[in-house]
């Protein structure tokens, strides 16, 4: 649990799976013309490559080779157990404070 | 000073002729025997006074690992200009040749990646407008 949240706090860790989860199964090299072309993020396709590695120890990213090539899918399975701890599935909108407005007095 | 060669490291000089000539159109300039090998050149059919490519062998050792990582991280060999990358993509996926990135916009410039069959990828881009 502790790595996913580590590889969470890294803010171009979350665009690359934004990425991911955009389109699915990657390669490093399309992902990093996305960071560089729609983020302009130049990192180094070796950071690229440790922000994977750290993505992939924490479960949120699988890693498959399909003959030659080497392409990456985002796997949401890890976050589910911070849904589970913190939001409360039976109310639709999740566990609410009590001083929080009640759902039709709230502002959307 | 202009650049008037390019070129590849292909697996197979005989099936990276077919593959670049009868897939990818470009026409034949150089086809020269030099021992075992090749020297093959293509260029453009549409400019073939243009840049040739050289498809060149892959004998030495240290080509085949290159390339193999470089193919694994699916970082392209080289780049080619078409007028529609869409255009394109379905034009060569009706050929049954492999993409590795789908044509993807960027601003200005779209691309996709290709297998050339050889041990390399392709990349092929358009400038809009």
């Amino acid at each position: 649990m502790a790595d996913v949240f580590k590889a969470l706090a890294d803010p171009t860790r979350r665009i690359i799976l934004d990425e991911l989860a955009e389109r699915d199964g990657q390669t490093l090299f399309e992902i990093c013309t996305r960071l560089l072309m729609k983020h302009g993020l130049a990192s180094s396709r070796q950071a690229v490559s440790q922000h994977l590695d750290v993505l992939e120890s924490a479960g949120l990213v699988e890693t498959m080779r399909e003959g030659r090539y080497k392409f990456h899918y985002i796997n949401t399975a890890p976050l589910e157990p911070i849904v589970e701890r913190w939001l409360d599935k039976s109310k639709p909108n999740g566990r609410r404070h009590p001083d929080e407005n009640p759902p039709d007095k709230r502002v959307r | 000073m202009r650049i008037h060669l390019t070129s590849v490291f292909v697996d197979d000089q005989a099936k990276a002729l077919a593959f670049y000539t009868e897939k990818l159109g470009f026409v034949v300039k150089d086809d020269v025997p030099i021992g075992a090998d090749r020297w093959l050149t293509v260029a453009a059919a549409e400019d073939p006074d243009g840049t040739r490519l050289l498809l060149e062998p892959s004998g030495h050792p240290a080509v085949k690992p290159f390339k193999d990582a470089l193919v694994a991280d699916g970082i392209p060999a080289t780049q080619f200009a078409v007028e529609d990358v869409q255009a394109e993509y379905d034009r060569l996926v009706g050929l049954g040749v492999r993409f590795t990135q789908d044509p993807m916009a960027m601003g200005p410039v779209t691309t996709a990646v290709f297998d050339d069959t050889c041990g390399n990828l392709i990349q092929i881009a358009h400038m809009a407008g």
